[in-house]
C-alpha cells in the first residue's frame, strides 16, 4: 500500500523530467521508426521509390537528349569509371539498363547524395552490403551533371 | 505518514534537481554552475571552439593549431622541418620548399607567428611565421592550412625580430637578431665594431595571392635586434625594433652585452623607406636567397635564387631612423591597440618602460637629441617616456593588451602574468604561471582590436605539473580568463616543441575560407591522371613513371611488371576522390622516403629505387572504408638483365 504510490509519484515526475527536455516528440518518432517494416525485398517496389535527396520524382522526356548524353558521358567517364564499368560489374553495379530497375529521381539521388542514401534508402541500403561494404563515392557533382549522366545512362 | 511525506519531498527534489541539470548541455551554464573553471574550458563532443590558437613550435620547426577555450590540438602544420607524416620535405612536390642558398634544410627554429590584418584587424587570410637559424619567412594558407610560400632572407642571421605584419599586411618585418660581416666576409671576429651590420627586411605581400618579395633591407648599425611590432592606427607607418648589445661585443655577451644603462628601441619610418625606395635612393647589392613557392594548382612547389636586393643605409637618409633610449636589453617591443605607446621590456630591469609616440613626434620636430649613434639620431629619454610601471615584477618579457586599456606582461624570472593599465600605469593583478613563462598571446593582441576574453600564457619549464617522461619534459600553454577584473587560470595544456609566441584569431573568421577538397579539373600536376583509363607505366632508361590513380578502396593500376633492379621508380599518385576528408595514403616496402598521403584531387610524387628482385607490395596507409586492408598491390622487380616488358593491369585489364 505504501509502495505503490511512491512508484506512481516517481514515474509521472520522470515521465515529466523527460517532456520538458523535448524528449517526447522523439521517443514517440522512434518508436514510430521502430515499428516499420522494410518490405522484404526494397527492390519489388523499385518504381515507387524516388530515394532521399534534392532531387523529386520527375518523368523524364520521351526523346533522348544527344548533346546531354555527351556531356553526360565525359563527366562519367572522368568521375564515375573508377568503380563503375559499362561492360561489368567491378566496384560498383554497371549502370546499363540502370532505369529498368531504378526511378530517375533515384539513380540522381544516389549520385548527388550517396551518404544519406545509405543510410535511409531501403534498395541503397541492401546494395551497399551486396558491394561488400564499399561506399558509394560523393565526386560532388552539380545537379546539372548528374542529370546529363542519367541522360548517358539512357543512351547505353 | 509524516515519512512518506518527507520521502516524497526528497523524491521530488531529486527529480527537480535531475530536470535542471538534465536540460543544461549547451556548456552555458549560470548560477553555481557557472563558476566551474572546467565547465568554461570544456567544448562538448561535436562542439567547436571559440578561436583558433597557432602556437610555434619552436625547436620542432613547425605551426601548431590549438582550439581554445578547450586546448585541443588539431593539426601539425609542417613548415620548416621536414615531416614524414605529410610527407612534406619527403615527396618531390615539396622538396623545394626547404630549399635555401645552402641547399635543401629539413629543419628550423620556428618563432614568431602573426596574422594577415585589413585595416589594422585580422582578416583571416594567412599566418606567418620566422624561421630563426636559416633566416626565412614562411607564409601559411588559412583556406589549406599548409606552407604556401617560404623566402629566404640575404644579410640576416638568427632571423628573431620577425616576422611582424603591418596593418594593411603591406609588408611583413623581419629583423636580424645577429649582425654579421654585410656583405659576407673572411675577417676576424674581434673587428666587430663598425663592420658588423644588422638587416632588416620589409617583405611585400601581394593582396591578391600573398606573394612575398623581398622589398628591400634597411642596414642598421651591428647591435642585436630582438623583437619587433609595426605601429598602427596613429602610428601606422613606423616599425618599432628592441635591441641589446648596443655595447657591441662579440664575446660573452651575457656579461658584455649587459654593460649599458640603456640600449634602443630602434623606430623606423617605413613610409619614408618607401619613399626613398620610390626616388630610387637605394644602394642594390648582390646576394643569394631562395624564394620557394607552392602552387595549390600544380601541387608542387618551385625554388628560385634570387641574386639582389635594394639596400637603405640610415647614415645617408635623416628622417628614416630613430633610437628610443630604453632601460636595460628591453626583449619584447610591443605597440598598444591606439598605436600611441611602446612598450619596452627591459628584461635586466625591474620596470617596464612605455614611450609615447606623439612625444616621439614632438622630440623629432624639435630635434630634442642626445647623441647620435652611427649617424642615427638618439632622442631624449625624457622627452619621449610616457611613463613607466614600477616593481611590476622580475624579468619582463612580452606584453599583450585587452580592448579596455588593459596590458598583460609576462615575467620570465617571477614567473608570472601581470596585468595593468595604460595611461596610469598601475599594476592591477598578477596571477602565477607554471613556470617560467615567455611569450603570452591574447587574440587579435597585435591589431586594433584585440578580442580580450582570453590570454595564454606559454612556459618554458613544466618540472612537476605533468606526468614525468625521463628527462625531456614537455612545454606548456595555460589559459587565462581576463574577461572580469581578475585573472583567472582556466587551463595548462602541454604544447608541441617550445612555444615561442602564438596568434589568435576567432574561429568565424577562418571557417567559411575551408578548402575541403581539390577540383580534379583544377589539377594541372603535370604527372596527374584525373581517371582510371589513362593510369599507365612509362619507361624513359632507368627511370620509370606510374600514373596512378587511388579511389575507395584500390589502386590503378595495381599490378606493375617489368620494373628492374637499379630503376628509379616514380610513383605519381593521384586522388580521385571528389569528397570532404576522403584521403589515400601509400608506401611501398624498402622505399627510402615517406609515405604520401594524398587528399582529394591532389597529386603527389615519391620515388622508389628498388634493390631486390622479388615481388614486393604497397598499400594504402590512411583507413579510408570498410575495404581499406584490400587497398594493395604488388611490383615484380626483376633483374637488370631480364627481358620482362613493362606491363600493368587492374583486375585483368
Amino acid at each position: 500500500m505504501k509502495k505503490l504510490p511512491l512508484t506512481l509519484i516517481f514515474t509521472a515526475v520522470l515521465a515529466c523530467c523527460l517532456a520538458s527536455c523535448g524528449g517526447g516528440q522523439s521517443k514517440i518518432d522512434e518508436i514510430k521508426a521502430k515499428s516499420f517494416k522494410e518490405p522484404a525485398d526494397p527492390m519489388a517496389n523499385w518504381e515507387s521509390n524516388h530515394g532521399v535527396g534534392p532531387i523529386k520524382a520527375f518523368e523524364l522526356p520521351a526523346t533522348i537528349d544527344q548533346e546531354l548524353v555527351s556531356k553526360g558521358q565525359q563527366v562519367y567517364e572522368s568521375m564515375c569509371t573508377a568503380c563503375h564499368k559499362v561492360e561489368k560489374r567491378f566496384i560498383g553495379p554497371s549502370p546499363k539498363d540502370i532505369l529498368k530497375r531504378r526511378t530517375p529521381a533515384w539513380t540522381m539521388n544516389m549520385i548527388l547524395n550517396p551518404e544519406e542514401m545509405v543510410q535511409k534508402d531501403p534498395i541503397a541500403k541492401k546494395l551497399l552490403i551486396e558491394y561488400n561494404g564499399s561506399p558509394m563515392a560523393n565526386q560532388n557533382l552539380s545537379e546539372e551533371e548528374a542529370r546529363a549522366i542519367l541522360e548517358y545512362f539512357r543512351s547505353l | 505518514m509524516k515519512i512518506t511525506i518527507r520521502n516524497i519531498s526528497a523524491i521530488l527534489g531529486s527529480c527537480l534537481l535531475l530536470l535542471f541539470v538534465g536540460c543544461n548541455q549547451n556548456g552555458n551554464g549560470s548560477g553555481a554552475l557557472g563558476s566551474d573553471i572546467a565547465q568554461r574550458v570544456y567544448v562538448a563532443p561535436g562542439e567547436h571552439d571559440e578561436f583558433y590558437a597557432f602556437v610555434s613550435g619552436g625547436f620542432s620547426g613547425q605551426l601548431s593549431v590549438y582550439g581554445l577555450p578547450s586546448g585541443r590540438l588539431f593539426r601539425v602544420i609542417p613548415v620548416f622541418s621536414v615531416d614524414a607524416e605529410k610527407a612534406y620535405g619527403f615527396n618531390e612536390e615539396t622538396k623545394p620548399m626547404l630549399n635555401t642558398s645552402h641547399g635543401f634544410i629539413p629543419w628550423d627554429d620556428a618563432h614568431h607567428p602573426d596574422l594577415s590584418q585589413t585595416n589594422g584587424e585580422l582578416d583571416g587570410r594567412w599566418v606567418f611565421i620566422n624561421g630563426n637559424n636559416t633566416p626565412r619567412i614562411a607564409r601559411i594558407s588559412l583556406s589549406t592550412f599548409e606552407t604556401e610560400e617560404i623566402i629566404e632572407l640575404p644579410n640576416s642571421a638568427g632571423n628573431h625580430s620577425s616576422s611582424f605584419v603591418t596593418e594593411n599586411t603591406e609588408y611583413v618585418v623581419a629583423g636580424t637578431r645577429f649582425s654579421v660581416p654585410v656583405p659576407q666576409a673572411d675577417i676576424p671576429i674581434d673587428e666587430y665594431k663598425g663592420k658588423f651590420k644588422g638587416a632588416m627586411s620589409f617583405i611585400s605581400v601581394d593582396q591578391e595571392t600573398g606573394h612575398m618579395d623581398l622589398s628591400f633591407q634597411i642596414m642598421m648599425p651591428g647591435f642585436n635586434y630582438d623583437l619587433a611590432h609595426p605601429g598602427r592606427g596613429k602610428s601606422h607607418g613606423w616599425m618599432f625594433f628592441s635591441t641589446y648589445n648596443t655595447e657591441e661585443a662579440n664575446s660573452l655577451l651575457e656579461v658584455n652585452a649587459s654593460q649599458n644603462d640603456k640600449d634602443f628601441i630602434a623606430a623606423i619610418n617605413w613610409k619614408k623607406a618607401e619613399e626613398l625606395i620610390e626616388a630610387g635612393e637605394f644602394d642594390v647589392m648582390p646576394s643569394e636567397y631562395a624564394h620557394n613557392v607552392y602552387d595549390e594548382s600544380t601541387h608542387s612547389a618551385t625554388s628560385t635564387i634570387k641574386r639582389q636586393v635594394r639596400v637603405l643605409d640610415p647614415s645617408k637618409h635623416p628622417g628614416l631612423v630613430y633610437f628610443l633610449p630604453t632601460p636595460k636589453s628591453p626583449h619584447g617591443c610591443d605597440v598598444d591597440p591606439s598605436g600611441e605607446y611602446i612598450i619596452g621590456s627591459g628584461k635586466l630591469a625591474a620596470a617596464l618602460t612605455a614611450h609615447s609616440f606623439t612625444k616621439m613626434l614632438d622630440a623629432i620636430e624639435n630635434e630634442k637629441f642626445d647623441g647620435e649613434a652611427y649617424g642615427i639620431p638618439i632622442l631624449n629619454y625624457d622627452d619621449v617616456v610616457a611613463g613607466v610601471v614600477q616593481q611590476a615584477g622580475l624579468g619582463p618579457l612580452h606584453t599583450e593588451f585587452d580592448a579596455n586599456g588593459n596590458a598583460y606582461t609576462t615575467f620570465f624570472i617571477s614567473s608570472e602574468v601581470v596585468k595593468w593599465k595604460l595611461g596610469t600605469w598601475e599594476v592591477l593583478d598578477r596571477q602565477p604561471t607554471y613556470y617560467s613563462v615567455g611569450h603570452l598571446m591574447i587574440p587579435g593582441g597585435n591589431s586594433r582590436k584585440p578580442f580580450g576574453k582570453y590570454v595564454l600564457a606559454m612556459n618554458k619549464i613544466t618540472k612537476d605539473r605533468y606526468l614525468p617522461t625521463g628527462p625531456e619534459l614537455t612545454q606548456s600553454a595555460q589559459l587565462y580568463d581576463i574577461s572580469g577584473d581578475k585573472m583567472e587560470l582556466l587551463l595548462d595544456f602541454p604544447t608541441v616543441g617550445e612555444p615561442h609566441y602564438a596568434a589568435g584569431i576567432p574561429a568565424d573568421l577562418v571557417k567559411p575560407r575551408q578548402t575541403k577538397i581539390y577540383r580534379l579539373e583544377d589539377n594541372n600536376h603535370p604527372y596527374a591522371v584525373k581517371n582510371e583509363r589513362d593510369t599507365r607505366v612509362e619507361r624513359n632508361g632507368r627511370e620509370v613513371h606510374i600514373y596512378m590513380t587511388t579511389i575507395r578502396s584500390h589502386f590503378a593500376p595495381d599490378n606493375i611488371e617489368g620494373i628492374k633492379v637499379g630503376d628509379k621508380v616514380y610513383f605519381h599518385v593521384t586522388n580521385l576522390e571528389q569528397d570532404y576528408d576522403v584521403p589515400h595514403g601509400i608506401s611501398m616496402i624498402g622505399a627510402n622516403t615517406s609515405e604520401l598521403l594524398i587528399m582529394p584531387g591532389q597529386t603527389e610524387t615519391f620515388i622508389w629505387e628498388p634493390k631486390k628482385v622479388g615481388v614486393w607490395p604497397f598499400y594504402c596507409t590512411d583507413f579510408c572504408s570498410a575495404l581499406h586492408q584490400e587497398m594493395q598491390g604488388y611490383v615484380r622487380v626483376s633483374p637488370r638483365n631480364s627481358n620482362i616488358q613493362l606491363k600493368w593491369s587492374l583486375d585483368g585489364d
